[in-house]
C-alpha cells in the first residue's frame, strides 16, 4: 500500500501545494490532527493556524486560514482562504496589517457587522503568520 | 457620390476621432481583460476541488443533513442574472437576456447583477426583487451579499429552486451564456471532477466521519460552496465582459480604419477631379483671348 499521501492545498487565488507526503498536522477546530497515510475518511473544518508538512523527513510549516478538509485514504485535501508557506511570511507587512486591523477594530462603530467580522478574520489569519514566524527563531 | 472635398474632410475627421475612442476603450478592455482573466483562472482549481468534495459528501450524505441540500417540488424559481453595467460588448447581454426572457414570467422572481439587466427586466416587467451593484473587481465579501441573499430566499421556503444565468468565459473570443441551478445544491449540476480522483473515490466507500458533527461541517461547507459560487461565476462574468469588448472594440476600431481609407481615397479622387476641371477652365479661357 502507499506510504504516502497527496497533499493538496488551495486557496481562492492560487494552488498552493501539490505534492505527495508522508505526513500532516492540521489545525482543526477540535485541535490538531495528525494525518497518515491510510487514515479514516473525514471530513473537517479547519481554524486559522499552523500546517506541517513532512516529506522525506523535512518539516515544513504554513500558516492557514479558515477553511475545509476532505481526508481520504490516500489524500488530503485543504480548502481554505489563505495558506503562505512559512519563509514566504514578510514579518514588517504582517505588523502592519495587525495594526491596520486593530485601528479598524478600535473605531468598531462606523463599521457594519459584516466589515467587523472580515476584520476579525483578517486579524486572526494576520496573527497566525506573526506566530509562526517568531516560532522559529 | 459627388459630394464636395470640405464634405469629406468633415467625415473622415469625425470618424478618426471615433476610431479614437474606440482605439482607447480597446487598450483599456484589453488591460482589465487581462486582470480579469487572471482572477477567474486563477479561482478554477479551488473550484474544480470543492466541487469534488462536495460531490463526495453528496455520496455518503444524507439529504436531510442539512436543509440546503433539500430537493423540492420546483414550484417558484429565483434567477439571478448576471450581466455587465456598461454597454459596447458585443452580442454579450443579447445572447445572455435571451435566456432570461425564456424562464416562465408567473413563477419566477428575478435578482439583477450589473445594470444592464436590471433594466432588460424592468423593461420586459419581470418580477424583478433585487437588484445588485458591483464593484469593478469585485471580492468575495461584495459577492457575498448576493449569494446569502439567495440563501435566505431559499431556506425561508418563498423559492424552491435557485438558477445563475451568467456568461462563461471560455476564452477570448468565445463566450457562452450559461444557466446553472445553485439551489438545492444536487450531485447532478456539480460537474464531475477529473479522472485521477475516481479510484480515490471507489476506495471511499464507507461513510465520512465529520469533525465535530455532520450538521456543523455540513453547515460551514455548504454556504461557503454557494458563496464562492456566485464569486467564481461574477469573475467569470466579468472575464466574458472585458474579453467581449476588447474584440468588439478592435472590430469598430478597424471598421473605422477602413472607412477612413476609403474615404480618403474619395477625396484625393474629388480634389484632383476639381484640379482637372480647372485647368481646362485656365486652358480654354486662354485659348479664347490668344
Amino acid at each position: 500500500m502507499a506510504n504516502t499521501l497527496r497533499l493538496e492545498i488551495v486557496t481562492p487565488l492560487e494552488k498552493a501545494y501539490s505534492d505527495d507526503v508522508a505526513m500532516v498536522v492540521i489545525p482543526g477546530v477540535e485541535g490538531e490532527m495528525g494525518i497518515y497515510p491510510m487514515h479514516l475518511p473525514v471530513m473537517t473544518e479547519i481554524k486559522p493556524g499552523v500546517l506541517k508538512i513532512v516529506k522525506d523527513g523535512l518539516e515544513s510549516d504554513f500558516a492557514v486560514g479558515e477553511g475545509f478538509v476532505e481526508i481520504t485514504q490516500t489524500g488530503v485535501t485543504v480548502l481554505t482562504d489563505m495558506a503562505i508557506v512559512e519563509s514566504a511570511i514578510d514579518e514588517r507587512a504582517v505588523e502592519r496589517a495587525i495594526e491596520r486591523a486593530q485601528a479598524a477594530l478600535h473605531h468598531s462603530e462606523m463599521l457594519n457587522a459584516e466589515e467587523i467580522a472580515t476584520t476579525e478574520a483578517a486579524l486572526e489569519k494576520s496573527l497566525v503568520q506573526l506566530h509562526l514566524k517568531r516560532r522559529k527563531k | 457620390m459627388a459630394a464636395n472635398t470640405r464634405d469629406i474632410r468633415r467625415r473622415i475627421k469625425s470618424i478618426k476621432n471615433t476610431a479614437q475612442i474606440t482605439k482607447a476603450m480597446q487598450m483599456v478592455a484589453s488591460a482589465k481583460m487581462r486582470k480579469a482573466q487572471g482572477a477567474a483562472l486563477a479561482g478554477r482549481p479551488y473550484a474544480e476541488l470543492i466541487n469534488r468534495v462536495l460531490v463526495s459528501v453528496q455520496e455518503h450524505a444524507d439529504v436531510t443533513l442539512h436543509p440546503l441540500l433539500e430537493v423540492r417540488q420546483a414550484n417558484r424559481e429565483l434567477v439571478v442574472v448576471i450581466s455587465t453595467d456598461k454597454g459596447l460588448c458585443g452580442a454579450l447581454n443579447t445572447n445572455l437576456l435571451r435566456e432570461a426572457n425564456a424562464f416562465d414570467a408567473e413563477n419566477t422572481e428575478y435578482v439583477a447583477a450589473g445594470r444592464k439587466g436590471q433594466q432588460h427586466l424592468a423593461r420586459m416587467k419581470r418580477n424583478l426583487i433585487a437588484d445588485f451593484k458591483l464593484p469593478d473587481a469585485p471580492a468575495l465579501r461584495d459577492t457575498k451579499a448576493i449569494s446569502k441573499f439567495c440563501i435566505d430566499k431559499f431556506l425561508s421556503g418563498d423559492v424552491d429552486k435557485v438558477t445563475v444565468l451568467y456568461t462563461k468565459f471560455l476564452n477570448t473570443l468565445v463566450q457562452k451564456p450559461t444557466v446553472r441551478t445553485l439551489l438545492p445544491i444536487s450531485p447532478f449540476d456539480l460537474p464531475t471532477a477529473g479522472k485521477k480522483d475516481a479510484p480515490a473515490a471507489a476506495q471511499a466507500q464507507s461513510d465520512y466521519l465529520y469533525e465535530p458533527s455532520p450538521a456543523e461541517v455540513l453547515g460551514g461547507i455548504l454556504p461557503h460552496y454557494i458563496h464562492f459560487q456566485i464569486y467564481q461565476m461574477i469573475l467569470d462574468a466579468r472575464a466574458s465582459e472585458h474579453s467581449a469588448r476588447m474584440v468588439a472594440m478592435k472590430s469598430a476600431t478597424d471598421n473605422a480604419q477602413q472607412l477612413i481609407k476609403d474615404l480618403t481615397l474619395e477625396y484625393n479622387k474629388v480634389r484632383q477631379a476639381s484640379i482637372t476641371t480647372e485647368l481646362l477652365e485656365i486652358a480654354t479661357a486662354q485659348m479664347a483671348i490668344g
